[in-house]
């Protein structure tokens, strides 16, 4: 689904990442961990498409696209979903006027008949419930005034409604009480883990993984992934660190 | 009666920043005057997107208690410029709502003048500009308090957004007070459309102008606020952005 193959990307000029390669297949969830200033971020805003995100060097196929070559919203319009580490807050437009808008161009993108008012309402709520998140919610402004933990749980929402082919989560994990981590967690499951589906975790944590199970774990240093293993690897990084496990 | 009558020039404050050349192909600009007596209640809309030059001048007398609410929509494709003024008695209310949405080489501008004249008056003006282009907006917005008008609550918000950098616009706030005891805010920026907002729109599929627009539509939106047309007001103005952008 996805293929990363020597990504060198930078940021105001600055090598950051320095020959990332990766391949995710459908039905995966790859974890990606480590250390603060490793490249993690910058690996999905360059994913993501964001402006002074730069790749330099190598490719990147996405569902048999050059997803290098695409805008923002063409990425999002060939199932690629991108969760904010700092979700943004947009005042005076609601959710539910900004995703209804928002799926309906990624549906006519696809070449697909935009979703009815009621259509869209009774998708949203069920997507909601699943976030166990209140539709008065959905109501207000993106964002604004949510905690930490509503704004992670919102994205979810957001990504159960838009429901995407590869779900990229900056993260998702950071910010978030017990309770707010499982729900976020089972949420993930409940949208993505599916055979036609993949996940890229992006996480400092082990913790998240308790929730939702990883396939692969990446360890990112310096720019590319240098080691890759199961799921015992966060275990051995949440024990040993990342120096230890890395070098 | 005559000199109120002559073409007047940018020495003049009031059009430091006008397009005299277009101005002069309206002039002179009639006075649309509306009175209130002590207790009346009023509203007017305003919607002036046509090709322009087009130039309007509004002036509102509020009685004791009277109360107006002004709306004005406009982005004429050459030249718009809307005068406003009012007087207000005491505990008289007036709201100004303004967005103007410039493109092109298109000059717009709102100029106005609240004269609180009686005690204990309140007035919000909210002026919203969005221009692109070589487009200029202008804001003139004046608040007087004269001598005894003790008791005065007014409020001015003058906000622009340039989504070209060639875009230029001019906020002038200006307060004059001959009474204590009163209570005048005024604020006024000007910025640009934010960059990681757009991003993120656009990451969830919206496309270029329609993540603009939808931010725009926010950004207008409190110009409209609590008017009685405030949902065709929107659909106006984004139906213009959308054409702008």
């Amino acid at each position: 689904m996805l293929t990363i193959e020597n990504l060198h990307a930078t940021v105001a000029e600055k090598p950051i990442l320095k020959g990332l390669s990766l391949t995710i297949n459908a039905g995966e969830v790859h974890a990606i961990m480590g250390p603060n200033g490793a490249g993690k971020s910058t690996l999905g805003y360059v994913l993501g498409g964001r402006p002074g995100y730069e790749a330099t060097e190598g490719r990147v196929t996405f569902a048999g696209h050059d997803l290098l070559a695409m805008e923002p919203h063409e990425r999002a319009a060939a199932g690629l979903f991108l969760g904010f580490q700092y979700p943004v807050e947009i005042p005076g437009v609601s959710n539910v006027q900004f995703l209804r808008e928002a799926l309906n161009a990624q549906r006519k993108a696809r070449g697909e008949e935009p979703l009815s008012g009621g259509a869209f309402l009774k998708l949203a709520k069920e997507q909601a419930g699943l976030l166990r998140m209140d539709m008065d919610m959905l109501k207000r402004p993106v964002n604004v005034g949510f905690s930490g933990g509503e704004k992670k749980r919102a994205e979810m929402v957001q990504m159960g409604i838009l429901d995407p082919q590869l779900a990229i989560l900056d993260e998702t994990d950071s910010g978030l009480d017990i309770d707010a981590l499982r729900i976020c967690g089972e949420g993930i499951n409940a949208i993505m883990r599916r055979p036609d589906k993949a996940v890229l975790l992006i996480t400092h944590y082990q913790r998240l993984l308790d929730y939702v199970k990883p396939d692969f774990v990446h360890v990112l240093a310096g720019g590319r992934i240098v080691k890759t293993g199961g799921p015992d690897l966060a275990l051995e990084l949440e024990e040993r660190g990342y120096e230890a496990v890395a070098a | 009666m005559t000199q109120a009558l002559a073409l007047p020039t940018r020495k003049s404050e009031d059009f430091r920043y006008s397009d005299i050349d277009a101005l002069a192909q309206v002039w002179p600009v009639p006075s649309e005057d509306i009175c209130l007596r002590d207790g009346e209640e009023g509203s007017l809309v305003v919607v002036e997107l046509g090709a322009g030059p087009v130039a309007r001048r509004i002036s509102v007398t509020l009685g004791a208690g009277a109360r107006f609410d002004l709306r004005i929509l406009h982005g004429s494709a050459t030249f718009g410029r809307i005068e406003v003024s009012c007087l207000l008695a005491d505990k008289a209310d007036f709201t100004l709502g303004a967005a103007q949405l410039g493109s092109g080489t298109a000059t717009v501008e709102i100029v106005s003048t609240v004269t609180h004249q009686g005690q204990n008056a309140t007035s919000r003006q909210i002026v919203r500009s969005v221009l692109v282009g070589h487009a200029t907006g202008s804001c003139l917005g004046k608040v007087a308090v004269a001598k005894g008008a003790v008791g005065t609550d007014a409020e001015q918000s003058v906000r622009a957004m340039l989504l070209d950098r060639t875009a230029t616009a001019n906020a002038k706030p200006e307060l004059e007070i001959y009474a204590d005891d009163v209570k005048c805010a005024h604020g006024c920026a000007v910025g640009e459309l934010d960059a990681m907002g757009l991003f993120y729109l656009q990451s969830r599929g919206l496309t270029p102008p329609q993540a603009k627009a939808l931010m725009l539509q926010a950004f207008l939106a409190e110009a409209f606020a609590g008017a009685e047309e405030e949902e065709r007001l929107q659909a106006l103005a984004l139906e213009r952005l959308g054409a702008m952008l």
